[in-house]
């Protein structure tokens, strides 16, 4: 249980670091909280030749509000995330989403980026990302681009970025305060990777929804963003929902699998249910307040 | 493959090192430092009993690199305990509750405790059970740490709710 023997450089600055990946033509592997990519060295399924520390570079750390939304620095730490004022208020549904990610202790080290940049199925942040509407913002010697969250994930643990691309930081846009936020997620144990995961928010505007993302995890190759539910969603009333029949048009969307924790039938039972009860508890819990 | 001069502080005591880039913290401090306090058990981030604190923070030795610890301060299990022998309340609560049998988790489990408890924090007894997720114990049933837990919360340790 010990990593291939590699180079190991923590540079100072982004721009190294980008000259460094693209030097590297794909040998080189970018180290951030190393909470997934540690144990993938130990079991030796990872071999880089060259491995980029990331966390010495302060301007990847931290968050702060940008133009309509919120600038997250990748290597903020999950229990940074949770204890964040700012975050707290702007996007209450990542924190939520944060606190199920692994353990206290990996959350000391795990960072936001480095989640959202694996694309681990079955982790809670990849999909927040596709629920809330984030972007990632890449930077390479080419230049810099920003891919929309749900253009990232193509399959387990592959994604649009380029090896040579560093994540520098993750674009979240506000949403309103009048906002339903579902949040759902069965596992064997906590800390645990999702059987079945549901994050969504509903942006209520005048008794009617106005704004919708869903997403699941733990439910096929990739966090997968409901479309059938968010497309019958926008515009219904509120009241007299008929969440059921919505739950239903969300796990169409779905593309579960058989795996020795559930079978794809499990997941797609429990996904039904879970999504219901979420969505008519947030409905209940509104018309009572 | 690299070679890297690290100084870290363990337990208050500097110590000066030439460590590989790919040798784990876990590694660095049971065998160049010779802290065994350190257990490694699964290697891979699962079991938890690896625990240290690093500027602060319970975290993994076996998910972070010995050169990842440079400038950093590491508390180990043998930092814990007062030089007269005086358990840390972890320590001591651990104790009192009978919260281990073999004991290959329970470094982990006290610097967990410890690191939350620390500094004159006051977690709730949710807090407390809820980080200890992050540790596998195959002997106690975990009964007797989840007690330890709540008397370190302040909380009354007897029988939990159901």
């Amino acid at each position: 249980m010990k990593p291939a023997p590699f180079d190991y450089i923590a540079p100072e600055t982004i721009d190294e670091v980008c000259e460094r990946l693209a030097e590297a033509g794909g040998g080189a592997t970018v180290l951030a909280g190393g909470q997934t990519l540690m144990p993938l060295l130990a079991l030796r399924m990872s071999q880089p030749f060259i491995l980029v520390d990331i966390n010495r570079i302060a301007a990847l750390k931290g968050a702060a509000r940008a133009d309509g939304g919120t600038r997250i620095g990748p290597v903020m730490r999950q229990n940074e995330v949770i204890a964040d004022p700012t975050l707290a208020n702007a996007l209450p549904l990542l924190l939520t989403a944060t606190r199920h990610v692994g353990h206290h202790q990996t959350r000391n080290r795990g960072t936001i980026g480095g989640s959202i940049a694996l694309g681990e199925p079955a982790a809670e942040l990849p999909a927040a990302a596709v629920a809330l509407g984030a972007s990632v913002e890449a930077r390479s010697t080419r230049g810099v681009r920003r891919i929309a969250a749900e253009a990232l994930y193509f399959g387990p643990y592959a994604t649009a970025l380029e090896p040579d691309e560093l994540v520098t930081a993750i674009h979240f846009p506000d949403w309103p305060p009048d906002t339903i936020n579902l949040f759902r997620e069965v596992a064997r144990r906590p800390g645990d990777f999702a059987l079945v995961g549901l994050i969504g928010a509903l942006t209520v505007e005048q008794g009617r929804i106005a704004r919708a993302g869903l997403a699941w995890f733990g439910m096929g190759p990739t966090p997968i963003k409901a479309r059938q539910a968010e497309a019958a969603l926008l515009g219904q009333s509120i009241a007299g929902l008929d969440a059921r029949g919505i739950a239903e048009l969300a796990i169409a969307d779905t593309a579960p699998f058989d795996d020795h924790h559930a079978t794809a039938d499990y997941r797609r039972t429990v996904g039904r249910r879970i999504f219901a009860r979420a969505l008519q508890e947030a409905l209940d819990a509104r018309q009572a307040a | 493959m690299s070679e890297h001069r690290i100084e870290v502080t363990i337990n208050g005591q500097a110590h000066r090192a030439t460590v590989e880039g790919r040798l784990v913290l876990g590694d660095f401090l049971r065998i160049d430092a010779g802290y065994t306090g350190v257990h490694l058990g699964c290697e891979h981030g699962v079991c938890g009993a690896c625990t240290v604190i690093v500027d602060g923070c319970a975290v993994r030795a076996c998910l972070m690199l010995a050169v990842q610890a440079d400038g950093c301060e590491i508390t180990t299990v043998e930092g814990l305990a007062a030089p007269d022998g005086t358990l840390h309340p972890a320590q001591q609560a651990l104790r009192d509750e009978h919260g281990l049998q073999c004991g290959f988790c329970t470094p982990g489990v006290v610097m967990t405790l410890a690191a939350l408890t620390g500094d004159d924090k006051r977690p709730s007894a949710d807090t407390l059970l809820a980080a200890l997720s992050g540790h596998i114990c195959r002997c106690t049933g975990y009964q007797g740490i989840r007690r330890a837990a709540r008397r370190l919360a302040g909380a009354p340790a007897g029988e939990e709710p159901a």
